[in-house]
Order: C-alpha cells, then structure tokens, then sequence
C-alpha cells in the first residue's frame, strides 16, 4: 500500500508535470500562431514587393520622360523615345470589344443555366463552362493565331470591309486590307476567353436569390423573363457587375492569347483591323529582347501602368462581390 | 400596359435568345477543343515524350520542356504549398476576427486574379537582375507566386466550413489550439486543401507570361536549377511563332498536352471534392 506521504508527493510531482506540459503546449502553441501570422502577412509582402520593384523597375522611364509617356504615342527603340498611348489604348480597345460581346452572352449562358434549360442538363453544362474557364490562355493564343485569325481574313473581315467600307464613321472602323491578326481578333479571342468567366460567376450569383422572390413573382403571373428582368437582375445587380469588373480585370492583364493574334504595332489607328498592342502583349514580345537600361525601364513603366489599372478595376470588382456576401449573412 | 400575349411572345423570344447565347458560346469552347485534337493528335507520339526539341526545320520531342516544366512546377507548389497553408490558417483560424484579416483577404483576392506578366516582372527586377542571368528557380518563385493565393483561399474557406463544435470538442479533452487545428480541423477540411492544391497545379502549369522572362528557355537538356530551363509553354510560344512545319506540329503537340493535364487535374479535384461531399 502507498502511504498518504508518498501519494501527496506523487500528486505534487505529476501536478507540476501537468503544468510544465501546459506551459510547453501554450509556448508552442503561441510558436504556430506566430508561424502563421507571419505567412499571412507574407502574402501583403508579395503585393508591395510586387509594387516596388516595378516602381523601381519604372524609375528611369518615368524620370527620362516624365507623365508624359503616359500620352506619348511613340515607341522607337533606336532612338530610345518611348510611351505608353500605343499599348494602353490597345489595352483598352481590345478589352472593350471583349466586354461588348461576353457580358451579353455570357449573361444570357446564366440566364439559361438557371432558369430554362432542362434540370438534367444544368449539371454538365455548368460543369463544362467551369473546365473550360481553366483552360490556359496560351492555347486560345495558339487557337487563335492558326484557326481563328485566318478564319476572319476569309470570312468576317472582308464582309466588314464590303458592308461599311462605305458608311462615313465606321468606314474608318474597318479600314484596310484584312490581315487576319489584328485589334478586332484580339478582342475576339478575349470574348471568348472571359465568356466562361462571366457566366460561372453570373450563374452563382443568380443561385442566391431567395427561392420565395423568385415564386412570389410567378405567382402574380409574371412570365420567366419578367422575373429575370425583373427580380433576378436588380436583385443581383452589384455582384454581377462585379463579375464583370473581375472579367474586365482579366481582360486587361491577359497576355498569350492577345500577344498571338494582335501583331505587335505600336501605333494607333482607328482600323480595328489593323495590327496593335497592347501592354502585356508589348512586354511579352520585346522584354527578353530589350537592350539598353532605358527601353527595359519603358517595359517595366508599361507594367507599373498595367499594374495600378487592374488594381483598381479588381479593387471594384471585389467590393462589389462582396456586397452579395454581406446581404447572404443577413 | 402590355397585352398578355405580347408579354408571352417577348418572354418566348427573350429566352430564346438566351438559349442561343449558350449555345453559340459553347460552340466556341467545343471548336477550340476540336481543333485543338485535331491537330495535335498527330503529332503525339512516342518521340514527343523521349526526344528533346529539335533544331529548326527538324523533328524531334519535347522530353526537355515537359521535364523542365514539370521540375518548376514541383519546386513552386513546395514552396507556395506550405506557406499558403500557413497564411490560410491564420486567417480561419487564429485570426478570424483580427481587421487585419479581412485586408489580407482583400489582397490576396487581388493577387488571385493579378496578370501574371507582373508578376514575371516582379521576379526578373527581384531574382534575375540581382542574380544576373535567368535561371530556373527565378521561374519556380514566379510560379510559386501565382500558387500562393490559390492555396490560401481554398484553406481558408475550408477551414471556415469546419463545425466550431468539432474544434470545441476538441478544445474540451484538453488539446491545445495548434493540436486541434493540426489533428482536428485540417483533418475535416483535408480534402477541400488537396483540391486547392490540384487547381493550383492547373493554374499554373498552363502559365507562359511568368517564365517568358525568368525561366527564359533552353533548347538543351538542363536539370541545373541555377541555368534557364526550357517549359512547356514557352516552348509552345516559341514553336508556334516560328515558321517551320515541325516546330509548329510540336507547339500543337504540346498545347493538347498541357489541355489534357489541366482538364485531367480539373476534372480528379471535382471528384475528391465530391467524394467527400458523398461520405
């Protein structure tokens, strides 16, 4: 038998085991919870190393041409005369020819996941969309140089060129031989590119309106487009738009698929059938091949301007998306 | 006030118009598909995966870019893995409540959809100038760049879908919190993380504008980590600009590859994810 004396010790001696394991488990418990804050704070690190390296990287072009590259129109390495309006009016055009065709669409791929197309469908289609959302944009550039670009110098360039060659606004829309590659190509393949993007999202957003909304408007004998017109959009509104903000935001930064099919010109020309740039494009095509300190700042000026664009645009878009959440916590 | 049947006859039109919008959208996506086997299939074979890329005009593989890809995506996922991991936690779990973590959220959304030609720059002005040559671990960290908001969104939203209840239970037999994170709460949520990891790997292994400038390319057999190194997408880049009939064979070759890996990756990540959903 254990006398009283022994077990007191053996108490007392487990009692401060157990609390050196407390105190061991709380110090390394406070070890992982500073392992983790400080990859978390690792992911801003990459942000603002992102930033000031391409600030950094601008310097020189910035210092060289001041503001003013941002509005100056030439890019000529042998003079060393760089700016930037060439590659971000590209920039520019070709995401809104891009936005103009996949935002409707798009919209209406949502509209008839949700609403009309036959229940045993809805599953694979929406899968397909999603699959082929991630599908690398290097293959819609090599798509798109070797089918779709001589596509369009045959069928739907030349009948741009014959129908409103002779219109006065849009005949300097299309003006020019049909080279195939070009701004109107770029902005199409983008279409096609952002396409699944803005229908996955649509279509999740639309599932978040209340069932009862939806069936309290066919009750009063709204059709099916009323309800969506009238009930699905306005109640989806905000985070739709931010879909296509998100969309947008991609367009802008997309770099293979445009770089394949746009051709490289830094200049600007009303044609939308002429060959253009665009920034990413203008730096995937001529950074390795820069020579001189000035004309790679220039690339890194670009990028700096690519940068702060699609910030704010995925800024927006963020926001907006979140406001969805925000009602769904309510 | 519109007449029921003008009503009717708008809602028919309208909704037909969506069910052509889908249609002519996914006609597109089908086409690219199409072609994409229709011109790579031949030129699969077994010298694309045994032999290294040929000089101009000659024929040859693509052992070198595949291998070369295949070193660069292994060494990004171990280094963005782990960290995102970290990161994701953080937020779910220590964090949850913290301000500083909705800002991190906010950043890192931002990061997840960032062009990835940025991010190139980013590692030329932070590895390759300091260096002073491209190299193959300068495009590992690019692509590790571009895995790391993948990984940590996917673990957070795991982690948050994890019952408080469980964590409690586990809070209640005396384990402390790292031990019911690491035993409790990343054992519900571990297939939703491996999910995360697969798509990260589909996202980047498609990726060309991070390399271009990092990785460069190397027409050459090259293991060396500290030499540039050849990758599927580049090489496609540079196969399919070039105006000889075996390189741009190759280019199709490879991009109809790195479309079956992706979709494969795409397509095993659903179904873990749906496995779990099932038990």
């Amino acid at each position: 038998m254990v006398s009283l004396a022994e077990s007191n010790a053996q108490d007392r001696q487990s009692a401060s085991s157990r609390a050196k394991a407390v105190k061991r488990f709380s110090t390394s418990d406070a070890v992982f919870k500073n392992v983790t804050r400080s990859a978390a704070f690792a992911v801003l690190a990459v942000l603002a190393g992102v930033a000031i390296s391409l600030v950094a990287g601008a310097w020189l072009a910035f210092q060289t041409f001041g503001l003013g590259f941002l509005i100056t129109e030439s890019w000529n390495p042998v003079t060393e005369k760089f700016g930037a309006l060439a590659p971000i009016y590209g920039t520019v055009v070709t995401s809104l020819i891009a936005m103009l065709i996949a935002v409707p669409v798009g919209l209406g791929i949502a509209i008839f996941l949700t609403e009309s197309c036959p229940r045993p469908l809805r599953r694979p289609i929406g899968i397909a969309v999603e699959l082929l959302a991630g599908i690398p944009s290097i293959i819609y550039g090599i798509w798109g140089l070797f089918v779709f670009a001589p596509f369009l110098q045959h069928t739907l360039q030349p009948f741009l060129i014959a129908t409103f060659g002779h219109v006065p606004v849009l005949s300097s829309l299309f003006a020019g031989p049909p080279y195939g590659i070009g701004v109107l190509t770029a902005g199409l393949i983008l279409a096609i590119m952002v396409l699944p993007f803005i229908s996955s999202i649509a279509r999740d957003v639309f599932t978040t309106v209340p069932p009862v909304l939806k069936e309290s408007a066919y009750g009063l004998g709204m059709t099916t487009w009323e309800v969506t017109r009238k009930i699905v959009l306005p109640y989806t509104r905000v985070a739709v738009l931010g879909g296509v903000m998100l969309a947008l935001g991609r367009a802008l930064g997309e770099t293979m698929a445009v770089t394949f099919v746009i051709g490289n010109a830094h200049r600007i020309t009303p044609s939308l059938l002429a060959p253009g740039t665009t920034i990413s494009a203008s730096i995937a095509n001529e950074f390795t091949e820069a020579t001189g300190d000035l004309y790679t700042s220039a690339l890194f000026a670009l990028g700096l301007v690519l940068f702060v664009i699609t910030f704010i645009v995925l800024a927006i878009a963020r926001l907006m998306l979140a406001q969805i959440k925000r009602r769904a916590g309510e | 006030m519109a007449t029921y049947s003008g009503r009717k006859t708008k809602n028919t039109v309208m909704m037909t118009l969506c069910a052509v919008a889908a249609a002519f959208g996914l006609m597109w996506l089908a086409l690219i598909l199409f072609d994409l086997i229709y011109e790579g299939i031949s030129g699969v074979n077994w010298a694309v995966f045994s032999e290294m890329t040929p000089p101009p005009g000659d024929e040859g593989g693509l052992l070198n870019p595949i291998v070369g890809s295949l070193i660069m995506t292994a060494i990004a996922v171990a280094v963005g893995t782990p960290i995102g991991i970290l990161a994701g936690t953080y937020m779910a779990e220590y964090g949850r409540h913290d301000k500083m973590t909705n800002v991190i959220r906010f950043i890192n959304d931002i990061l997840l959809s960032a062009p990835s030609i940025i991010v190139g720059l980013f590692i030329y002005e932070l590895m390759v100038r300091t260096m002073g040559h491209f190299s193959a671990i300068a495009g590992a960290m690019a692509l590790a760049i571009i895995v790391l908001p993948v990984i940590v969104r996917t673990t957070e939203d795991m982690l948050l879908l994890v019952p408080d209840a469980l964590r409690e239970a586990g809070t209640a037999v005396g384990a402390p919190r790292w031990i019911v994170i690491r035993s409790v709460a990343y054992k519900a949520a571990s297939a939703g993380m491996i999910t995360g990891v697969l798509l990260a790997i589909a996202r980047i292994s498609g990726e060309t504008a991070p390399l271009l400038f990092t990785a460069l390319n190397n027409q050459f057999w090259s293991t060396d980590l500290n030499a540039p190194m050849a990758s599927l997408p580049v090489t496609i880049f540079q196969f399919a600009l070039s105006p000889y009939d075996s390189w741009q064979s190759l280019a199709w070759a490879g991009a109809l590859i790195i479309t079956v890996a992706v979709l494969t990756l795409s397509i095993v990540a659903r179904v873990v994810t749906a496995q779990k959903e099932d038990r």
